[in-house]
């Protein structure tokens, strides 16, 4: 049976709570800072796709100048704080920490960036001056990690930028698409509005490409467009019994618990979560928490191919979930239009396929499983219709850029849209990277 | 089992480790703790002129997470009264028959107070005393402590009129706040004293609050130089007990070393350079009288180690290990190679010798990892990759001789060699 409220506020509160608390105290972070070897062209800092100079601000902790680290950071990373919390941080700058050839434990890098940038927010420390307004106008369309970087790397160089963003709040899939026991919505909120302290940068909310703006407008109105639009739409499994009720998209799902709170999401007892990403991990863990009785991950390929880091997996092997691994869902089964059953195809592993992981092969032998709840994690599929309507090239919806640049003049674009679909933290990066390219291009067009 | 037993100018002590004259040796209890946890002996207190101590006292440096790696202090000598340390001397001492009793004394400056002082002291049994000539606050100022050591006539004088009453032995604490401890050590050698003790603590400032701007330790906003001790001092210790070990004057004398000592092997190093035994206080204050079980299982396990069956078997050893700059051997030559199977790509080696040693090794770059080799030809062999490396035997020294005679700097001069050609 699928229903929700089925816990108490305290134990929602319990299976909520931060999966990575910060150091209690100064003290402990120095104790960790102090441990940081201080390395020369790091590898953690090269294994940041932003590039945060790691050993600076941690080094910047220990001699207790924690606004220079934030600053170190933020330099870097405008969402450096959101990024100490959601980044995967076991396969980026902490997988690569030096200690990991002595077998030590890595320094915890995400969890003294966290301590840096929770101090500066909770200080409201602005620690970048715009530059007077050049006049220059750009508009943004995503309030996204991509679209926020892109907008303060701009703001700082005295561009004047207006953010469209399709929902009522800003940060994109941090605040939407990510377990809400790694961040919560009254954090990302007080993120958005740290970013936004620098002046600025307007958002206009529930204004959505295609809907009530064109690109059209937004190209004779500015004098640049960055396009961090995201990707949005959960890729379907195309099998039957995928209409019943009770069959859900993990985004869906993920963003209704954000959105609406524990006691509002419904969960089922039996749940069946297809895909191992990362937000296949969220949707399980959540269900788990949110009080389902059993729930099982069901995934295509082995441990081998999987999506997710072993982290992750760990955090969903230590919530209870079961695993069955070459699975594939071939049918969802219902009664009175209620899901109940899904049946699965054995799989195993055949020819490397053009990703260089083993392709599934199907046995011809299935399985099946008694389940009122199914989850579709099996990827997000890029808005392709929408960029093909304004003639943007694309692969298969994947925005094609060359040095952040579209092949529409002044038209620009980054992050998910681009990709696919990645981590915050390329988002970030590329929010960067299509910031430089806009501004390469206003003043190229200045000179002319 | 080597034998770790002590014998100081015939005052026997189980072992070698003694606590130094300090506030863990200013009572009764304290001593008593102390000898239950296992200390061959103590230097009690101070005892002497008339004090009155202010409040705070101690102040230290740390570095990095490393707490009290130097510590300094503005406590005056006993703030007791002498007829109490005297009573709980005799007190200690019917206690622990077994251990070193020496009491440390700095009375006021004429001939009667010394004599007076020492009569009562040595009514108590006390094994030996020892003159502290060397503490460099509050005591100064009224003409004694340091300002004794620091002038070697007035020290000379002293030892003197001590030497005309003590019938036990006599020990002079040097200060190291000086140019050198060796005229003072001359001197109080030449007047009789039996042993020498060194080193006192050094004159420091260790920090300012950055919030009030009153250097450390505070009191009532204002602060002073305080006495500097603790492991930091450690290396300046060894070099003042080696010129006093090398001198033919002092070197007649048995040494009693101090500044730093925390574990078995700062001992061990102290009694290579001439120490015959050793003196403990800011490990103690640090940690607690429980540390002396290791040094005396770490002292024991490298003597039986290394052969050595009584402490004279190995005490001076490396004194004539530290030579002149101009005995040294210029055809020595040694190059830094790094093992790349231990190489945790930290990359400490290349920056330090990239930006301020001699640019000896190569970066090849990788991403995350990069790749450091030396270049023999560049690396002169000063040891620094291998000082700043965090991997034990990652980065080694190998030798590479230029030639096989020894050649000092005198002869390669009169050989008319090449000079300045790196």
């Amino acid at each position: 049976m699928i229903e929700a409220n089925r816990l108490s506020q305290v134990q929602y509160a319990e299976n909520f709570s931060d999966i990575h608390p910060p150091f209690e105290t100064k003290d402990a972070a120095l104790v960790e800072a102090n441990r940081c070897l201080f390395c020369y062209d790091a590898p953690c800092m090269k294994s940041c796709p932003t590039s945060i100079d790691v050993p600076k601000f941690i080094k910047q902790i220990a001699t207790e100048n924690v606004k220079g680290s934030a600053h170190t950071i933020f330099s870097s990373n405008i969402m450096g704080a959101g990024c100490s919390k959601v980044c995967p941080v076991e396969k980026l700058c902490e997988g690569a920490c030096v200690y990991n050839f002595m077998e030590e434990e890595p320094i915890s890098i995400a969890r003294l960036q966290r301590y840096s940038t929770e101090k500066a927010m909770s200080a409201n420390w602005q620690l970048f001056k715009r530059k007077e307004s050049t006049g220059k106008k750009v508009a943004i369309v995503g309030a996204g990690p991509a679209g926020l970087s892109c907008a303060h790397v701009l703001s700082r160089e005295g561009i004047d930028v207006t953010i469209f963003e399709k929902e009522n709040k800003g940060g994109g899939l941090m605040t939407y698409g990510i377990a809400a026991y790694k961040v919560t919505p009254q954090f990302c909120e007080a993120e958005v509005n740290y970013i936004l302290g620098i002046g600025g940068i307007e958002i206009k909310y529930e204004q959505e490409l295609g809907k009530n703006i064109s690109l059209t407008d937004l190209q004779k109105e500015y004098d640049a467009v960055y396009l961090a639009i995201g990707v949005g739409l959960a890729r379907q499994l195309e099998i039957p019994g995928e209409e019943l009720e009770g069959v859900e998209d993990a985004i869906k799902f993920i963003y209704d618990i954000r959105d609406k709170g524990f006691d509002k999401v419904a969960v089922g007892d039996k749940v069946a979560v297809i895909g191992m990403g990362m937000t296949a991990i969220d949707a399980a863990t959540q269900a788990k928490r949110l009080g389902a009785k059993e729930v099982t991950m069901l995934y295509r390929r082995t441990k081998e191919e999987m999506p997710c880091t072993q982290h992750e997996l760990d955090i969903a092997m230590l919530d209870g979930c079961e695993i069955i691994w070459l699975a594939s869902p071939k049918e969802i089964k219902g009664v009175d239009g209620k899901v109940n059953e899904i049946i699965c195809s054995i799989m195993k592993l055949g020819e490397p396929d053009a990703s260089g992981r083993r392709s599934p092969v199907d046995t011809g032998e299935t399985f099946s499983l008694v389940v009122n709840m199914v989850i579709k994690a099996a990827g997000q599929m890029p808005f392709e219709a929408l960029v093909d309507e304004f003639k943007i090239q694309n692969s298969k919806g994947k925005i094609n850029i060359t040095d952040s640049a579209t092949n529409i003049p002044g038209v620009f674009a980054g992050g998910d849209c681009v990709n696919g679909g990645k981590e915050v933290v390329d988002a970030v990066q590329a929010g960067k990277d299509g910031a430089k390219a806009i501004l390469d291009f206003i003043n190229k067009n200045q000179n002319h | 089992m080597a034998d770790i037993s002590s014998n100081f100018l015939g005052i026997k002590s189980p072992n070698p480790f003694w606590l130094a004259s300090a506030p863990p040796t200013d009572k009764k209890i304290n001593v008593l703790r102390a000898f239950e946890a296992g200390w061959g002996g103590v230097v009690w207190k101070t005892l002497g002129s008339q004090v009155k101590n202010v409040s705070s006292r101690y102040s230290a440096v740390n570095f990095g997470a490393k707490k009290m790696m130097g510590f300094n202090n503005i406590e005056l000598i006993s703030d007791r009264p002498l007829h109490i340390n005297l009573k709980e001397i005799e007190e200690c001492l019917k206690l622990f028959p077994d251990r070193a009793m020496i009491v440390s004394l700095m009375a006021d400056n004429d001939r009667e107070s010394w004599h007076e002082l020492i009569k009562k002291v040595e009514d108590t049994g006390a094994h030996g005393f020892e003159l502290n000539f060397g503490c460099p606050h509050g005591m100064t100022e009224r003409g004694m402590g340091a300002a004794v050591g620091q002038d070697p006539e007035v020290a000379k004088m002293v030892v003197e009129w001590v030497m005309e009453a003590a019938t036990i032995p006599v020990i002079t604490k040097l200060t190291p706040n000086v140019h050198s401890v060796v005229p003072t050590g001359k001197a109080v050698v030449e007047a009789g004293t039996n042993a020498l003790s060194l080193i006192n603590t050094i004159q420091s400032v260790t920090g300012i609050d950055l919030d009030t701007l009153v250097p450390n330790p505070y009191v009532a906003g204002k602060s002073v130089f305080g006495g500097y001790c603790g492991p930091a001092v450690k290396p300046i210790a060894l070099k003042m007990l080696t010129t006093i070990a090398q001198n033919p004057i002092t070197s007649k004398v048995p040494v009693s070393g101090i500044g730093g000592v925390s574990t078995w092997k700062d001992a061990v190093e102290f009694m290579l350079l001439g120490a015959s035994n050793v003196q403990v206080c800011t490990a103690a204050m640090n940690h607690g009288f429980r540390i002396v079980e290791d040094m005396i299982e770490g002292m024991n396990n490298w003597m039986d180690e290394k052969g050595f069956k009584t402490l004279n078997d190995f005490i001076g050893k490396s004194v004539e290990k530290i030579t002149h700059w101009e005995d040294l051997d210029i055809n020595y030559h040694h190059i830094a190679h790094i093992n790349q199977d231990k190489c945790i790509h930290c990359g400490l080696c290349y920056i330090a010798c990239e930006d301020t040693s001699h640019q000896s090794i190569n970066l090849e770059y990788g991403k995350p990892y990069n790749k450091y080799t030396i270049k023999e030809q560049e690396c002169v062999g000063c040891n620094l990759c291998q000082l700043v490396c965090p991997v034990n035997d990652c980065i080694t020294m190998v030798e590479h001789r230029v030639a096989p005679e020894y050649l000092n700097w005198i002869e390669f001069q009169k050989k008319g060699m090449p000079l300045n050609d790196h």
